[in-house]
């Protein structure tokens, strides 16, 4: 279709809306924000017309690549160490993505253009491509991966898991509380806008050169959509900057939905990259590179910092203070290293890292060794099968005290120096940072800064998953997580890759064990033990290392 | 003197054979290849099922945690009462008709072919130009203003829906009636450009008023709308799929249009029309399978019948007003192949077939 036929086409589409006389749509969901009629233009002319054959010779391209990778016998030559990871991203992503056809109802809803309701309509079906697709993909990994085990329970395992929490979190932040917050600027002004970058362009690179190109295939068509949702969500926040009522929450809005996307996303992301990688090449992007380009640069620089001109506050230091995390706080190796050290409640297998891992994490990262390498040593010493406990509860060799759980953005304390605990509902919670006590004890209230916000969500749930088990034997956990294989004993997940049956842990390795939640102990604690335990907590770190004796004392 | 520039080594990551197909060794769990955390409906599952079953969390299945946002009430997720319809078990619903991304996209472009060939060999044969002049007028007034309709229960209806409901098999189900309602409505507002770029004459905007004042029309936008202010979704997808489109819908599209543009000389409008009412009968699959477990639940099938009949008392009158507020576009028409009368009865046996199937009644008089 010529650009002249679009653009007529995409003009006459707008003729379908019009006033409603009788009955006005409901008002399914609440949001503070205010917005008068705006003549917002669609830049992108979305038009059904062109989408779905647009689409289709997308997915003919998806398919034909997953037709070649089986026939061409791709799974000979993908890196299992990659593969693993995938187990957990890959149960993670499909529910964001449907959350996020579910949320535009809520910006339909909110905001009165018709012009972006059709833009935001073709969005809802763009999600539930991507959710069906990723899902598809995940099936082929199962049938044709060596391990089948982790993606054969996949969902059942990212609703029940400790780390699936923190993805399901992130997907329930599109379609919950004040309908602008969740649908607009959480989910596409932040999450699409900025972190779908290092989620489905530089992972699937990383999947390339461990040997699986069918992750770039099928993430790459998705991220094609994103530019149309990166669109939708610019028109929204332009038309909620033309109302000065709009700007405290917008300034509220982008500090926690940017500190909570850096939190999950880069926590995850970052860990499949640097550790689910076997590509050592010293002049690879790390992380921390890719994050500079794709997010401080395309992102923060090149988006969020022009919109200052319209009067927006840009969070500036919480973007510094993301960097400074990941850069100077190791705050994807911290990650990384509570992922391994729970390893028994995975589903998945992680794989230790060895000379070759150390040696270009040394050069990416310097000082990393002597920070995180002792820790591997005694991650790979310990992955052995010979009579001792996983690593998590061999106290003495692993060196490592098991972290309070953030209870906003899910992941652990894991920065020891950052945590922040307040008594918040009646309950001592434990936050990760500054701003993610911020965001719990003021943000996601009924009122902010004085000023009534009736729209604004909760946090809710069973938030801190090891409290759903305290006191349980560590074996009854696994059994009731469902996280063993098909005789009945032998684990899901393994501290090593090793598929020998005589070499993979059994559940009477992790028999007699107590689980224990640091939350309820927390709680259990008088205030002065509490002070004291938390100031010890504090002084501990990096790498998980209790603060020394003397220094506690 | 010569130089010699080095070879700039080409850094790229290296292939390595690691033999990690399926098959390679023998272990626990090695043959597990089927996702085993549902039961599904045959023996084995289907690529529907496998990539829709359970991508929504459930804390009555699998979620161990709740729901970790609520809104300003505390209330999280995909609350169940958010309709008066209850079921004992919500996972029993799967879509007939088992769409996912690659069924939307090949279908959906099917149709954009289908009637982009149709519309394309019509402006060749400048067909347009020979049709009926009544029908014409038929065509720019009434069949654009269906438009409206159809793109109103798609943003309005549809799309809001597919948010609500407990499980993704219904939410998938209801979202791609959306897609299919919206892009209908395009198909039928892009034919309008089409014809009016091609016959001199033919108004292409009078549609938006007939759809805002011409009295045939204004009952059937009043039902339009209040499908739009419905909180409850079942009530809306069930007041529009099965009371609304056999009703309204259909009588229009298939007793009227479909009957009679061919005698007028128009081959195209019953391709367009025809893709939609296909479109439409797909997703009625989908709401009588819906409908049919909860009237049919062992725990709530009564207490939903009696739900069900009270939405039936609510906008049955409705949608027989907006049926009966067509009428005079029947006569319209010089070619008199259908009377009102005539299409109004089937569209009311459709009706009444599609309430026998579910198992409820209607007492008072079509």
């Amino acid at each position: 279709m010529s650009r002249a036929s679009i653009t007529k086409s995409h003009q006459k589409i707008q003729e379908l809306a019009w006033e409603p006389t009788f009955v006005s749509p409901v008002e399914k969901f609440a949001t503070d924000y205010t917005f008068e009629k705006a003549q917002k233009k669609d830049p992108l002319k979305q038009i059904l017309r062109s989408y779905f054959p647009m689409e289709e010779e997308k997915d003919n391209r998806v398919f034909g690549a997953m037709d070649g990778a089986i026939r061409g016998n791709m799974f000979r030559q993908v890196q299992e160490r990659w593969m693993e990871w995938q187990k957990l991203f890959l149960s993670i992503i499909p529910f964001p993505e449907i959350s996020a056809a579910r949320a535009m109802p809520l910006v339909i809803n909110a905001v009165p253009n018709p012009e972006v309701h059709n833009g935001l309509a073709i969005q809802m079906i763009d999600e539930v491509r991507h959710s069906t697709i990723q899902m598809n993909l995940k099936r082929l990994y199962m049938n044709h991966y060596i391990d089948p085990a982790g993606f054969d329970n996949t969902l059942k395992a990212f609703q029940n898991n400790y780390a699936g929490t923190i993805g399901r979190q992130f997907g329930e932040g599109f379609i919950t509380g004040d309908a602008v917050t969740a649908a607009n600027v959480y989910l596409t002004i932040v999450a699409e806008t900025a972190f779908t970058n290092v989620l489905f362009v530089a992972m699937p690179a990383e999947a390339a050169a461990n040997g699986d190109y069918l992750l770039p295939t099928v993430f790459h068509s998705v991220q094609s959509d994103e530019s149309r949702h990166i669109s939708n969500g610019y028109s929204i926040i332009l038309m909620a900057l033309s109302d000065e009522r709009n700007r405290q929450l917008l300034e509220r809005d982008l500090r926690y939905a940017w500190w909570n996307n850096h939190a999950v996303v880069d926590a995850a992301i970052g860990t499949f990259i640097e550790y689910g990688t076997k590509d050592r090449r010293k002049d690879r992007e790390s992380y921390a590179e890719m994050w500079r380009r794709w997010i401080y640069d395309d992102y923060y620089r090149s988006y969020l910092v022009p919109l200052e001109k319209y009067g927006l506050v840009i969070p500036h230091d919480l973007v510094e203070e993301a960097w400074n995390r990941i850069w100077n706080k190791g705050y994807v190796h911290e990650v990384a290293q509570f992922f391994a050290t729970g390893w028994a409640a995975n589903y998945w297998r992680i794989d230790g890292m060895d000379d070759t891992d150390f040696e270009w994490f040394e050069h990416k990262y310097p000082g990393w060794y002597n920070k995180y390498g002792k820790w591997w040593e005694a991650y790979s010493a310990l992955s052995k099968r010979n009579g001792h406990k996983p690593i998590m509860f061999e106290g003495d060799a692993a060196n490592y005290e098991y972290p309070h759980r953030c209870w906003t953005c899910m992941v652990p304390c894991l920065i020891r120096e950052d945590t922040v605990v307040d008594e918040v509902d009646g309950q001592v919670r434990t936050y990760c940072s500054e701003t993610c006590h911020w965001t719990d004890a003021v943000a996601f209230r009924p009122e902010y800064e004085g000023r009534p916000t009736p729209a604004m969500g909760r946090l809710t749930g069973k938030r801190e998953w090891e409290g759903l088990y305290h006191g349980w034997d560590y074996a009854d956990v696994i059994r009731d997580l469902g996280y063993l294989r098909d005789d009945g004993k032998t684990l899901i997940p393994q501290p090593h890759l090793n598929l020998d049956p005589k070499e993979m842990w059994t559940i009477d390795s992790v028999e007699g064990i107590t689980m224990q939640s640091p939350n309820v102990l927390l709680n259990a604690m008088s205030p002065e033990e509490r002070e004291a335990h938390i100031a010890k907590y504090k002084r501990g770190g990096p790498a998980g290392r209790p603060a020394p004796a003397e220094a506690a004392a | 003197m010569s130089t010699t520039t080095p070879e700039k080594v080409r850094s790229v990551p290296k292939p390595v054979f690691t033999d990690a197909e399926a098959g390679a060794r023998e272990f626990p769990s090695s043959t597990s290849r089927h996702y085993n955390y549902f039961v599904p409906a045959r023996r084995r599952a289907t690529v529907y099922e496998d990539v829709t079953v359970d991508v929504q969390p459930d804390p009555e299945r699998h979620l161990s945690q709740g729901w970790l946002y609520g809104f300003a009430n505390g209330v999280g997720g995909y609350p169940h009462d958010w309709t008066k319809l209850k079921s004992s078990n919500w996972h029993e619903f799967l879509d007939p008709n088992e769409e996912w991304e690659q069924t939307i996209y090949r279908n959906n472009a099917n149709v954009v072919r289908q009637v982009q060939q149709t519309i394309a060999n019509a402006k060749a044969a400048g067909s347009f130009l020979t049709e009926n002049q009544s029908w014409l007028s038929v065509l720019e007034k009434h069949v654009s203003a269906l438009a409206h309709a159809e793109h109103g229960i798609g943003m309005y209806v549809y799309t809001a829906c597919q948010r609500d409901a407990p499980t993704n098999m219904i939410n998938n189900a209801i979202a791609v009636a959306a897609a299919h309602k919206l892009r209908f409505a395009q198909d039928l507002i892009l034919y309008n450009l089409e014809v009016s770029e091609q016959v001199p004459g033919f108004d292409g905007s009078i549609h938006k008023a007939v759809w805002q004042s011409d009295p045939a029309w204004q009952p059937t936008r009043e039902n339009v709308e209040q499908l739009t202010g419905t909180r409850d979704w079942a009530e809306a997808f069930f007041a529009t799929a099965i009371v609304f489109e056999p009703l309204v819908g259909e009588l229009f599209r298939s007793h009227l249009l479909m009957q009679v543009a061919a005698v007028h000389g128009d081959y195209v409008t019953p391709t367009v029309i025809g893709v939609g009412e296909a479109d439409v009968a797909r997703d009625q699959a989908g709401a009588r399978r819906l409908f049919s477990l909860l009237a049919n639940d062992p725990v709530h099938g009564a207490a939903n019948r009696a739900v069900m009949e009270g939405w039936l008392a609510s906008w049955v009158p409705r949608s027989i007003a907006a049926g009966r507020g067509l009428q005079p576009i029947w006569s319209q028409l010089s070619e008199k192949v259908v009377t009102f009368d005539e299409s109004a009865t089937r569209a009311k046996t459709r009706f009444t077939e599609l309430l026998t199937e579910l198992g409820l009644t209607y007492d008072k008089e079509l």
